[in-house]
């Protein structure tokens, strides 16, 4: 065993790029939850960004736009889950599955047009001072702008869920729909917006997948990552700072038990591949224990008028 | 009237759409761990299947189940297939052993062939390549064209067949360069791009310059060509997309002779349970072109190699040799026998860590 082959400065950066894209897909996850809905479909609006993204840096050779494309496209396609569920009253379990496997299946028939063509990648953003400096300088600031753009998102959601006006009337939607009702808030346009912003998250958190971390298409791309992202917002309590958390502890040792696993540490492999799946589960029930259920009221109700 | 005559127009030729259609009196099917576009293991099944299909044009009809799971789900397809009538099955991925044999047992008039297992029976085939001997060149260039010493291998999931290439490869590298060592990492699956990329770049990031994969999609090859300056094969199928760097050669599995032969079999009710295991010689393992940024002489002694290895002048696994933990496993010039290779579990001498059990 040689664990000086790991350079830390490295494994941490590559594991802030594994973590992203369920970062980003948890945090949508966690609003539209948030607001009383349980979109299950979270996986197939991950797809459907990865693959939409791809398509439209290679056509633009920019992948900035592919991430733009990406949350437009993954929005109007979780816009058709908010019609169905909102005003046709449709069971949000069933229907969000449903997403997923009409993403799923949407998502191969747009990638064979994509065969294996290649994208350009993004660029790192360059700090000044910051990005020079040996050691922290590669490990946290050398990296593309939507990983930046992920961690101030968290930061933001978490201060709009706890003290902006429109957080806390998201919150009343989520915890007592027909209480936020007779108060005069119109429910099903709070819910529809959640629903269409958490689309947004998970299209970037796709496109990241498809534009960062493998850079390339190929079928059923994102192999899961939209059910750790759903798992981690339910263990962190619909709590964003938690949600980071677990996005990060997540990625952070799939990464460090592939990098245990090169440098020939002595634990069996079966318990590192186990490994950040467990630790995830056990750190975010442990952190969550004492504190109150912040599960929404309504959460997955359908809301009658 | 009219209409009458319209009517019976449209069954006759309602008819006449049946019977071409029903032409066809042989039904093969084909069950895909992946994608048929995932530019390796499937795709190449599935191109081969499509080689079979052409060659009997409507003699044979031709139907196939792409993305299944290994174990129960994989005896759903296979029992849907038999019940729609299909007379020759061919299950291309290892976890479909035990499955394939359990339908069998159920269908004993359907034919099932299945790819990279040791079970058969009556109605159960099984047929392989023997990727070993292609490994054997890519362990070669690899020791070859390494600068730092340290050769990545993504291997998916602990079975013989995986561990046999690791060795092949590793046995052929170190001939080469005494100082080459092996990072090996297990993903457990056989296709997950991000965890293939992801296995890439910590390998990449701890100091390989070339990486091997045993896993399906061409990520591990994006991975590398992100990184630069490190060279990667294809693996079942040419992924010559990414060449000429970072894919310098590949491995390219050709079924479609054996599809053929299998399903002609089957039209002439000659077939039977066999175990096929073909290399270089018989052109199941093909090599794939060995790209510009390989260096001549390296390139000329590759080549070599693979003729040797398909005239059966030269065995990949040929003494001496030892076991990982230093016990004698080959003597001076002893060629290893199919028995030992086929339930190969353990590391050559030099090879650090373990296999999972």
């Amino acid at each position: 065993m040689d664990l000086s082959t790991i350079n830390p400065a490295l494994l941490v950066a590559s594991l802030m790029i594994s973590a992203t894209p369920i970062l980003l897909a948890a945090l949508g996850e966690t609003i539209v939850e948030k607001s009383g809905v349980l979109n299950l479909g979270v996986e197939g609006m991950m797809i459907i960004g990865a693959v939409v993204g791809l398509f439209a840096s290679i056509h633009f050779s920019n992948p900035y736009l592919g991430f733009v494309f990406a949350a437009i496209f993954a929005s109007i396609f979780s816009g058709i889950f908010g019609i169905m569920v909102l005003y046709f009253k449709s069971n949000q379990v069933a229907t969000g599955l449903g997403l997923t496997l009409v993403g799923l299946g949407l998502s191969s028939l747009i990638g064979e047009f994509l065969g294996s063509q290649k994208t350009e990648l993004l660029e790192p953003v360059y700090f000044p001072f910051l990005s020079d400096l040996k050691f922290i300088g590669p490990m946290f600031f050398n990296h593309d702008i939507l990983l930046y753009f992920s961690i101030l998102l968290t930061l933001i959601l978490y201060i709009f869920l706890k003290f902006s006006r429109a957080g806390m009337i998201l919150r009343a939607v989520g915890e007592n729909h027909d209480a936020a009702h007779a108060l005069g808030y119109n429910v099903q346009l709070v819910r529809m917006l959640a629903i269409m912003f958490g689309g947004a998250c998970s299209g970037l958190g796709g496109a990241y997948i498809s534009l960062v971390r493998v850079p390339q298409w190929t079928d059923g791309l994102t192999a899961g990552t939209g059910w750790i992202a759903l798992a981690i917002v339910v263990f962190s309590n619909w709590n964003t700072s938690k949600v980071i958390l677990g996005a990060y502890l997540f990625g952070g040792i799939t990464v460090l038990q592939l990098n245990l696993q090169a440098a020939g540490v002595k634990i069996p492999v079966e318990v590192l591949s186990m490994s950040p799946y467990l630790v995830t589960i056990c750190v975010l029930v442990f952190i969550s224990v004492n504190g109150k259920n912040s599960s929404p009221g309504s959460l997955g109700k359908t809301f009658h008028t | 009237m009219k209409i009458r005559k319209l009517f019976s127009a449209t069954m006759a030729s309602l008819a006449l759409g049946l019977s071409t259609s029903f032409a066809a009196d042989t039904k093969v099917g084909f069950v895909y761990v992946g994608p048929i576009n995932d530019g390796g293991w499937t795709q190449i099944h599935h191109e081969n299947a499509l080689v079979m299909k052409e060659y009997f044009g409507d003699q044979v009809e031709m139907v196939y189940q792409e993305n299944v799971p290994e174990g129960a789900d994989s005896e759903r397809v296979m029992t849907q297939m038999a019940l729609s009538g299909a007379d020759l099955i061919f299950t291309t991925s290892y976890g479909y052993m035990d499955p394939t044999i359990n339908v069998a047992k159920k269908f004993p008039k359907v034919k099932f062939e299945h790819a990279t297992g040791f079970k058969r029976s009556e109605n159960v085939s099984t047929y392989s390549a023997r990727f070993y001997e292609g490994r054997a060149i890519q362990g070669h260039i690899a020791g070859r064209m390494t600068k730092s010493n340290i050769i990545g291998y993504i291997a998916s999931v602990p079975i013989p067949e995986v561990v046999r290439g690791i060795n092949s490869a590793y046995i052929h590298a170190k001939k080469v360069n005494p100082d080459v060592e092996f990072k090996i990492i297990w993903i457990y699956t056989w296709l997950d791009p991000a965890k293939e990329a992801d296995a890439a770049t910590a390998l990449i990031e701890q100091g390989a310059d070339v990486i091997l994969q045993h896993t399906d999609t061409t990520a591990p090859h994006a991975a590398a060509a992100k990184a630069g300056n490190v060279i990667t094969f294809g693996q079942a199928a040419d992924m010559a997309d990414f060449g000429p760097k970072p894919r310098v050669s590949s491995i390219i599995d050709d079924w479609a002779p054996y599809y053929i032969a299998r399903t002609q079999a089957v039209i002439d009710g000659s077939w039977e349970s066999v175990d096929t295991w073909h290399g270089i010689g018989d052109q199941m393992v093909g090599i794939g072109e060995i790209s510009s940024a390989v260096p001549v002489d390296v390139k000329i002694e590759a080549l070599a190699l693979k003729f040797r290895l398909a005239s059966g002048d030269y065995h990949p696994f040929t003494g001496p040799l030892k076991k990982q933990d230093g016990s004698a496993w080959l003597g001076d010039g002893e060629v290893a026998n199919d028995g030992d290779l086929a339930g190969m579990f353990f590391y050559v001498e030099g090879i650090n860590g373990d296999i999972p059990q």
